[in-house]
């Protein structure tokens, strides 16, 4: 008997390997530190030069120095929190149905057509909001405009559905099929199966596509800078909606380009880029602490 | 299985990029050799103007390659302080701020008017509102007037179109019309104003909305707006924008279009910008809407 010896420079590769992929999944994390303190280094002179109570106020007008943060904030919100309000249950209804109801060729031609939606461009989605979607918002809602927070909201569910979709239905995916067979034996339906037994245990992944859905809606910007009219009016009211809106990433893409390195406006407009990231890192530490705190053990206990 | 994947792909996939295929038959074209490439940046509102220029004056000097690109004027001003480009095209004079920031970095911009161009005030062609004093302008901009009915139109909303707060034009209408060239009015556009990244939009929202109100470089307005007659006060006389009546200085929103560049010109930019004030540069003024300097 010869017990097979592994050749030194196998275990070499090994460590090598084993190396780089420990050094790739600690950069992103350092990636985004790094982002991190640069918006930092670059917005902190903002809380220099402008007084605070000009930051939270409620006018934003950069070539006045008036940089009032409040409108670009709720913008930003209430379209983001708009969008996930169309396209999650659109979003979790299309996985159940990709990955629990549809036979498995239908399946086969939604997947891949899914995954193109997410590739379409941003501003060809833009276009065809502006031709398309914004009039028929105009006539169908009475707004004096077609360039709403509205228009906004239906173009993003749009761009985060992919996203929602893919996530949801991978999640779908790994519910262990000795769960649905239990819920067969208890003669369950197909549909309190879904309801009661795969949904909840598929919960942390959808909450996942959830957070990666505002993430994606969030961070839009040439499909809002677009369509949603980008006035810097406070989004307050029972029409906000049916107005338009500035949001935090409009605001950025439209003003750095043309904005003096180093002046006060270019320090602001990364405040406005640091409260974006800090909203979305406190969007998805949110996500995750719920995950965490239901703990792991499956969806075994929603059966009760 | 996985065969319906792929050729669900691929179907999916040829389907939609069918359409991209086919508009992409470019052809090459006889290149000469280019000795000389000047670089030209700045004003969204001049950046057809520009290519235009380009384009005529490579033609005649195939030797120089002038190379356009946009982004607003302060974008071009912005580049020439940093050295990225050798002239910088503007819709609005250079700031304090900003040749400070130039001669600091030991830049001295030196400005060239290259053209007039007027801003023209558009409404929807179903609106039957045809003139307006600046003052009813301002009025509606400041979002004192909301109603068309106030000025004479039907019983609708106003909506209002605006460049984008760091564009030229924003600027110049803000100054001119919005605070009707008084230095002490510190009005400001209304928070309910659309502000919108381009001029084709701008162009769009007007043509599709009947209560929208937008104003843009004469050189942008298409047949699907509908320019207004503009009067200083009231009592009129009203003036529709045109290339005469810019001329003669009797419509009263108009301004001058800039070239900066660093340092007085020499060479083959000082050649391009003799070519542009001549009668032929200024003739591709007059063919693209804007209006050509006066005696040329």
């Amino acid at each position: 008997m010869k017990t097979p010896t592994i050749p030194r420079d196998v275990n070499w590769r090994e460590f090598f390997v084993e190396q780089l992929i420990r050094l790739a999944g600690a950069s992103s994390i350092g990636f985004v530190l790094l982002i991190f303190l640069f918006l930092i280094r670059e917005g902190a002179p903002a809380l220099l030069e402008v007084p605070l109570s000009n930051l939270v106020g409620q006018r934003w007008y950069p070539t006045f120095d008036i940089y009032g943060l409040a409108p670009l904030v709720l913008g930003s919100l209430l379209v983001t929190v708009g969008a996930i309000a169309i396209s999650l249950p659109l979003g979790v209804a299309a996985a159940l149905f990709i990955g629990e109801i549809a036979p498995e060729w239908v399946r086969e031609i939604l997947k891949p057509a899914i995954e193109i939606i997410a590739g379409i461009p941003s501003v060809v989605i833009g276009f065809v909001g502006i031709q398309v979607v914004s009039p028929l918002v105009r006539e169908f809602s009475g707004a004096p405009t077609g360039l709403t927070a509205l228009t906004g909201v239906l173009l993003l569910a749009y761009m985060a559905l992919p996203t929602i979709i893919s996530i949801a239905e991978d999640a779908l995916d790994s519910v262990p099929e000795s769960y649905r067979h239990a819920a067969y034996a208890l003669s369950a339906t197909q549909w309190q199966t879904i309801w009661r037994v795969v949904l909840p245990a598929a919960r942390p992944g959808i909450v996942t596509a959830v957070m990666l859905g505002v993430g994606r809606a969030i961070g839009e910007t040439m499909t809002v800078m677009m369509v949603a009219g980008n006035a810097a009016r406070m989004p307050l009211g029972l029409d906000a909606f049916l107005r338009p809106v500035r949001t935090m990433t409009a605001t950025i893409a439209a003003e750095m380009g043309e904005v003096a390195r180093g002046s006060t406006h270019y320090h602001v407009l990364f405040v406005v880029g640091l409260v974006l990231f800090l909203l979305t890192f406190v969007i998805n530490l949110a996500g995750a602490l719920t995950i965490f705190r239901r703990g792991r053990g499956g969806g075994g206990r929603f059966l009760a | 299985m996985v065969l319906y994947r792929f050729w669900g792909c691929l179907l999916i996939s040829f389907l939609f990029f069918l359409p991209l295929l086919t508009s992409c038959t470019g052809r090459e074209g006889s290149e000469s050799p280019v000795t000389t490439t000047i670089v030209n940046v700045g004003s969204d509102t001049m950046v057809n103007l520009a290519l235009a220029w380009a384009e005529a004056y490579h033609e005649l000097h195939p030797e120089v390659s002038v190379s356009v690109t946009g982004g607003g004027s302060g974008t071009g001003i912005a580049a020439l302080i940093n050295g990225s480009t050798d002239v910088a095209n503007a819709s609005r004079q250079m700031k304090e701020e900003e040749r400070r920031q130039a001669e600091q970095g030991g830049a001295s911009p030196v400005e060239h008017v290259v053209a007039l161009d007027a801003i023209a005030v558009v409404v929807n062609p179903h609106n039957p509102v045809d003139h307006l004093s600046i003052l009813q302008i301002a009025d509606v901009y400041t979002g004192r007037t909301t109603n068309w009915r106030e000025l004479g139109g039907e019983d609708r909303p106003i909506v209002l179109a605006s460049r984008e707060s760091n564009s030229g034009t924003y600027v110049y209408f803000l100054e001119n019309v919005v605070r009707r060239g008084d230095p002490d009015n510190d009005d400001l556009f209304s928070p309910e104003a659309l502000l919108l990244p381009s001029s084709e939009v701008i162009g769009l929202e007007v043509a599709q909305n009947p209560n929208a109100i937008g104003y843009d470089g004469l050189g942008y307005v298409t047949p699907a707006q509908k320019t207004v007659q503009v009067g200083v006060d009231q009592y009129g006389p009203f003036v529709p924008p045109s290339i005469e009546t810019v001329n003669d200085g009797t419509y009263p929103i108009a301004r001058p279009l800039y070239m900066y560049t660093s340092g007085e010109p020499t060479g083959a930019i000082k050649e391009y910008l003799d070519w542009i004030r001549s009668d032929d540069g200024q003739r591709i003024v007059a063919e693209l809407g804007f209006v050509p300097l006066a005696g040329s």
